[in-house]
């Protein structure tokens, strides 16, 4: 019921999917910005290829005070020429990528969509994967490393002694499952955003968002004393500069979370970006010649697209490392500033 | 914009999706990988030191042994040298012993010549005395019977004296 795959004409085919094929667009003009955004925001449905069986329709679930909670297959909004259907369905409307009721009132759309399900994709792939080097390590206790284990331990090494340690100090320990949890979660999503068809999971604001709050938390949670002196009562300072000082802190302190959500968010949307403008550019000239030139380019920005998938997911997890370690920091540090 | 207004659901999912793995990934996995890599550190540096503990035990067994065969040797020296001098004391002193003994016995023997020649002195003067009271008697016997033979007399025993 959940997850009903289409087999309806495919009509609004704009979005033919650059990924799968170069199959020239049905119709004659073609929005580039439009198909971009379509292809970097979350959706109800996955879209992989024109025509039958391309698109899955995933499960909505949603909540209102009025109906409670309920859930069908998001494929019921469309019909059989998948165009949305004007009348809504059972009392839901799709609008703006948002399931709303028809009538106006406030619905909690917990609809698998795209982004949830390549979460839950990357989730087991993450389970997966690291299992199996934990069970590399149980099986080869006082040995070396192998397989899938002696390919994971430099990075993990590299996690703890190059971001981690040197960041946080001594007492890292604490915190280095989350913030390896954080790492691998960004890298694997950042890798698995950048396969054709897969979705901007990591390039969502609402992810990178969760993430940059739970830092946040962690920080502020784990601050010491000499963090929030620091804050609220400046040592060193002029006593006029402080009340100047005060809400700059206070500002910073809800800075850095905004910084982390927007790096990661930009950095790998505006990659998503970049690749489909250099496809788009195919279908915007309508020409073999800008169609070779334009997928070298793309081949070669995700290829940089692979580099920055690694940089973010330090740079996000150093960026943590950094502000935990600024917040637990044990010794006193109040001749500078 | 939609890009960029943060959807409450996917919130909400993340939020779970992510937390969830954590405390998932934190069991079974970076929880046993943390501490295997500590456990697999610990030991290498056991080992490390171990080995260093090792040489310098080995070092210092090699410098005692060196300082045991020096006093031995030592040792071996002043037991060679003691036993010279006691073989020399030895000697002189047999030596001395020697001497002494050699020097009683010379001087012995020579107060025993002595005593002799004494006693012989003695009986020879005895004797001489006796003979010329011998002498002295027949004499005057003889120079009371006749001149002549009282004078043949005394020739016969003074040739009897010097035969003696």
């Amino acid at each position: 019921m959940f997850f009903s795959v289409a087999s309806a004409q495919h009509e609004h085919t704009q979005e033919a999917d650059e990924y799968e094929n170069g199959e020239k667009p049905q119709k004659e003009e073609f929005n580039a910005s439009e198909v971009i955004i379509h292809h970097v925001v979350d959706d109800h449905s996955w879209h992989f290829w024109s025509g039958h069986s391309g698109t899955l329709f995933l499960p909505v679930i949603v909540y209102s005070s009025e109906r409670g909670i309920e859930a069908f297959s998001s494929g019921n909004f469309y019909d059989e020429h998948h165009n949305l259907k004007a009348e809504g369905y059972n009392g839901y409307k799709l609008e703006h990528h948002k399931v709303v009721l028809a009538n106006g009132a406030s619905t909690l759309d917990l609809s698998i969509t795209k982004n949830v399900a390549m979460l839950f994709i990357n989730a087991i792939v993450l389970i997966l994967v690291f299992t199996a080097v934990a069970k590399g390590y149980k099986k080869n206790t006082g040995k070396a490393p192998s397989g899938i284990q002696s390919f994971f331990e430099p990075v993990i090494l590299f996690v703890r002694d190059e971001i981690v340690k040197p960041n946080i100090g001594p007492h890292y320990e604490k915190y280095f499952p989350y913030l390896l949890n954080l790492f691998f979660f960004i890298l694997f999503g950042n890798i698995l955003g950048l396969l054709p068809g897969a979705s901007n999971m990591t390039g969502n604001i609402a992810v990178t968002l969760v993430l940059a709050v739970l830092t946040f938390i962690i920080t502020n949670v784990n601050g010491n004393r000499s963090y929030w002196s620091h804050i609220f009562w400046t040592p060193g300072v002029p006593l006029p500069l402080r009340i100047v000082i005060l809400p700059v802190e206070i500002i910073g302190i809800f800075t850095k979370p905004i910084s982390l959500t927007v790096r990661l968010f930009v950095a790998i949307t505006a990659g998503h970006i970049v690749i489909l403008s250099l496809i788009a550019l195919t279908f915007i000239f309508q020409s073999y010649s800008v169609g070779i030139a334009s997928s070298l380019v793309a081949l070669f920005i995700n290829l940089i697209e692979i580099l920055v998938a690694g940089i973010q997911a330090y740079v996000f997890t150093l960026f943590s490392s950094l502000y935990i370690g600024q917040a637990t920091a044990v010794h006193e540090h109040d001749d500078h500033h | 914009m939609e890009l960029l207004t943060p959807g409450t659901g996917l919130i909400i999912w993340q939020l779970v999706i992510f937390v969830g793995l954590f405390f998932l990934l934190s069991k079974l996995a970076w929880k046993p990988i943390i501490a295997s890599l500590k456990e697999r550190e610990v030991s290498i540096q056991d080992a490390l030191s171990t080995a260093e503990k090792a040489r310098l035990e080995i070092a210092a067994l090699k410098s005692d042994n060196e300082k045991l065969l020096k006093a031995a040797r030592e040792e071996r020296d002043r037991i060679l040298h003691e036993a010279r001098e006691a073989s020399n004391r030895m000697k002189e002193e047999a030596q001395a012993d020697a001497k002494k003994a050699a020097d009683k016995i010379i001087d012995e023997a020579r107060a025993a010549i002595n005593i002799e020649k004494q006693a012989a002195l003695r009986e020879v003067k005895e004797q001489v005395a006796l003979f010329s009271l011998e002498v002295a008697e027949k004499l005057l016997r003889k120079s009371l019977a006749d001149d002549k033979a009282q004078k043949e007399l005394v020739a016969n025993y003074v040739k009897d004296i010097k035969v003696n």
